[in-house]
């Protein structure tokens, strides 16, 4: 194996038993809030560990730490045994660290090659850096199907792709250390299964890979070992062959958890919402939505399937007056909506469209409004926010969102807090209250549950089949496939802004959404 | 903005540090002109507020100030950086004098109302371009305001020229308004309740500003569309979303601010000039700036940064005359000072200050 046999100067031999990497003792504070208490973990050679933990528990910290972007307050990290002092991201990478960010870090006019060497090229003239690059990617690619061309430019790659060449960029930096941020977010299934196995081969090398994810499956899937974070501290550190999903469940949350959904079986009637041909072009030209009919009809969940970017938020944006359409029709109960001008918010609430954005930090919620005054955000124009001296009743508005905060059980339960000081799922529950208690008929989600902890998860979900037992319709938006599959009454998925099929959920699968979700018709690949 | 610090630390203490700090650099600056910075400041101090003379001369330079740290503060909410204050307070000058000249037989009490509304829109109209062309074509409002100020000073001498001058006159000016344009100074109406006051330009339109001052407060703080104009400033995006057009709330905000700023010429204009000549904003605009930026754009701030801004000029103008190795260019000098500690370097005092809190805080519990 070319890397391993190349010394890589001004490494320190490492003790040949020792973990790969040891964290002792390690403390983050940022303000008030301790981000890591007291961390320790052992992180064996030749081996992938997984972090999960909910957001917030401090995984991102603690690898930024590692990797040299934040220092830490307090504690030791030992790479091959060896005490090292990681002070910015060049330490991390002379250490053999490399990582692969949840946001790609690549130059998206570059080709493969020059995003490759970038950074790391071995003199002046880029000729023979390049030339080297190229041997080496070839092997690469042979060993670990890590195959991309090297001459294909970044910003026309597919997202998996585009993944692979930051693992490339990792190793070409002599890697022996991988860390992996949420890496299957923006994959679809087919797609990370082939990460997965890149993975196991790296690790049959002898490199030595963390996985942070909130997924359990993929922890189940791949993982030797798995450490849980909650509010900052490690809680268990366990062989995956001796825990179960449920058990990972209850030690990020700290309770007992439900993973599945319980409903019933739904009660459909009238189309409500007729969408006939419905385009939409974004700034820059590109085509987004390309001719969607669908029928939402009352007393169903209809889930929208996709891997990020084909179009679902475009759907979402243009039907809750945001962005406005090029061309088709959408309507409501009979009536057409207007389609043009994209500030057509508030004429949606007031034909009973609730929405809840996918992006609750920059569309759904005001983050420096308190939580009153996001009680009410886009309903606020309602009479009965209104005192009769023409100003805004806050008596009112302030009652009112108490009330949705203890019905939803939102806490910390103070309507005076800043929306930006409560938790992702906190956040959420802001949003979920107030579009579920203005009564829509129509109810938009998006990502109901990104960065939402396991706790909270369960009850918003409860609150959508609710909404949905009360006989009103819900389009559902989300990557997550197995939260399309629990919640969705009927599933079609998007593929490059278009529909690419329509199932029932209890006559598909994963595996044939995702090849679905991939532009793939299951009949043909069969054939 | 999220802080770890008691909001009055937020709202009081760390302006006060920045203007003390301000303060000791243009010390420093007395020092290397071989000034004495002690005496400089006693004489600013007496200068400002030592006398009824003083008083009445800083709570004049305050009223302007008032009105356009207001202008800048309302569209700051809309995260609107309107700079273009000086210009619209120079073309409602104009809207100022028309009125004057035309009512000045009648009486105060009718001409002051229409002039104040003249005031209010002619200051609104020459936002309202920038502030279209901000909403519709994307034109950068920091630019457009700068490019109004210079297009309002040459509609000024335009109209000053063509318009108002009389006949004969060499200087650039109309003439004088007759009593029905006078409005009530200060120390006539310390006299209507028995007191007395040196005369001095200061006028009733101090009041006018302090209710302009509970105006902003009730709209951005209590009505719905300050709520939305909030909100906008915010996050545009979320406005969009929550069906709040960003061309209504550009376009509005930019018409309250430009009203805010015109609403200064009553204070020069009709309250000391008594005529339109070229002299009736000198710089207030840019002021406002300054004060809405310490006032952190909340009413209450703008009063006292204002107040702040008056010592500064009536005091300077003292420091001047008795000190003359002192240029009143000084004043200009703690002025960007002030600026600079409040606007640019403001993280300077906050992060050690929250740290000295947190510090604090865990000390006590």
């Amino acid at each position: 194996m070319v890397l391993n046999e190349t010394e890589v100067a001004g490494r320190p031999a490492a003790a040949p038993d020792a973990p790969a990497i040891e964290l002792i003792g390690i403390s983050k504070a940022f303000g008030p809030v301790q981000a890591n208490k007291d961390i320790s973990m052992k992180v064996q050679r030749g081996t992938i560990h997984g972090i999960v933990g909910e957001n917030g528990a401090g995984k991102s910290t603690l690898m930024s730490i590692l990797y040299g972007f934040y220092k830490a307050d307090k504690g030791e990290i030992k790479i091959g045994g060896v005490p090292t002092l990681i002070h910015n991201s060049d330490d991390a990478i002379k250490a053999g660290i490399g990582m692969v960010h949840q946001h790609f870090m690549l130059v998206q006019p570059f080709t493969v090659l020059e995003n490759v060497v970038l950074g790391a090229e071995d003199g002046a003239l880029l000729k023979p850096s390049l030339a080297k690059a190229r041997t080496l990617l070839t092997e690469l690619a042979h060993e670990y199907e890590l195959d991309v061309d090297p001459d294909a430019v970044v910003g026309d790659l597919a997202v998996g792709f585009q993944q692979r060449v930051e693992i490339l960029k990792a190793l070409y930096r002599h890697a022996d250390i991988l860390i992996l941020d949420e890496p299957t977010g923006v994959l679809t299934p087919a797609e990370a299964d082939h990460l997965f196995r890149i993975l196991e081969g790296l690790k049959a090398q002898g490199k030595t890979i963390i996985l942070i994810t909130h997924k359990l499956r993929e922890i189940m899937a791949v993982t030797d070992t798995v450490s849980v974070m909650r509010r900052g501290e490690m809680t268990a550190t366990v062989k995956t062959s001796e825990t179960s999903p449920t058990q990972l469940a209850e030690l990020m949350v700290g309770r007992r958890v439900l993973l599945r959904v319980e409903k019933e079986a739904p009660k459909v009637g009238e189309t409500i919402l007729q969408v006939r041909g419905l385009r939409v072009v974004d700034h820059d030209g590109v085509e987004r939505l390309k001719g969607i009919d669908l029928d939402l009809k009352a007393g169903e969940i209809l889930g929208v399937a996709g891997v990020a970017g084909n179009g679902q938020s475009a759907l979402l944006e243009v039907l809750g007056g945001i962005t406005e359409a090029a061309g088709g029709s959408v309507s409501m109960n009979g009536q057409t909506l207007d389609l043009v001008g994209g500030d057509d918010g508030r004429d949606r609430r007031h034909r009973g469209i609730g929405h809840v954005p996918e992006d609750r930090h920059r569309l759904g919620l005001v983050m420096p409004f308190a939580e009153w005054e996001n009680s009410c955000f886009g309903y606020h124009d309602r009479p009965e926010y209104q005192a009769n001296s023409g100003l805004m009743n806050r008596l009112f508005m302030r009652d009112d969102a108490r009330q949705k905060i203890e019905k939803y059980d939102i806490r910390p339960p103070s309507c005076d807090l800043k929306a930006a000081n409560f938790s992702g799922g906190n956040q959420q529950k802001i949003v979920i209250a107030r579009e579920i208690e203005s009564n829509p008929d129509v109810l938009l989600v998006g990502q109901p549950t990104r960065g939402v902890d396991i706790g909270a998860i369960e009850f918003i979900h409860n609150q959508i089949v609710a909404l949905r037992d009360q006989g009103k319709a819900v389009l559902l938006v989300s990557v997550e496939l197995e939260e399309i599959l629990a919640l969705s009454d009927r599933i079609i998925v998007m593929f490059d802004g278009k529909i690419s099929g329509e199932r029932m959920p209890n006559d598909t699968d994963e595996n044939e959404l995702g090849l679905l979700m991939a532009g793939i018709d299951p009949k043909e690949s069969v054939a | 903005m999220t802080s770890s610090l008691p909001k009055w630390a937020d709202l009081f203490l760390i302006p006060a540090i920045n203007v003390l700090l301000a303060f000791l650099v243009a010390g420093l600056v007395v020092i290397f002109i071989g000034e004495d910075p002690i005496r400089a400041m006693q004489i600013m101090i007496s200068g400002s507020l030592g006398s009824d003379y003083g008083i009445g001369y800083t709570l004049f330079y305050t009223t302007s100030f008032i009105f356009t740290g207001l202008a800048v503060a309302v569209a700051f909410h809309a995260s609107i950086f309107n700079i273009g204050g000086e210009g619209q307070a120079g073309v409602a000058g104009v809207g100022v004098a028309m009125v004057c000249l035309t009512l000045d037989q009648t009486y105060w009490l009718l001409t002051l109302p229409l002039a104040v509304i003249a005031a209010a829109m002619f200051g609104a109209a020459w936002a309202a371009v920038p502030a279209y062309l901000q909403a519709k074509r994307g034109s950068h409002i920091v630019i457009t305001t700068i490019m109004f100020n210079y297009i309002a000073a040459a509609f000024l001498v335009y109209m000053l020229n063509n318009v108002f001058k009389v006949p004969g006159a060499m200087a650039p000016e109309s003439r004088r308004f007759e009593a029905g344009a006078q409005i009530p100074r200060l120390d006539q109406m310390a006299d209507w309740v028995g007191l007395e006051m040196t005369r001095t330009p200061a006028n009733i339109s101090f009041f006018l500003a302090l209710l302009a001052c509970l105006g902003v407060w009730l709209l951005i703080w209590r009505s719905r569309l300050g709520y939305e104009i909030r909100a906008f400033g915010f996050s545009e995006k979320a406005a969009v979303y929550a069906g709040i057009s960003p061309f209504k709330i550009t376009m509005i905000a930019m018409l309250v601010s430009g009203g805010m700023a015109g609403l200064m010429a009553i204070n020069t204009v009709m309250g000391d000039l008594q005529r339109l000549n070229l002299d009736s904003v000198l710089g207030a605009g840019f002021v406002g700036i300054a004060v809405a930026l310490m006032g952190r754009s909340h009413p209450v701030g703008v009063i006292l940064a204002a107040l702040l801004f008056g010592v500064l000029y009536q005091g300077g103008a003292e420091l001047a005359f008795e000190i003359p190795s002192i240029p009143s260019q000084m004043i200009l000098t703690i002025q960007a000072l002030v600026i600079l500690f409040t606007g640019s370097l403001e993280n300077m005092v906050r992060f050690p200050l929250e740290r000295l809190f947190l510090r604090f805080q865990k000390g006590t519990t």
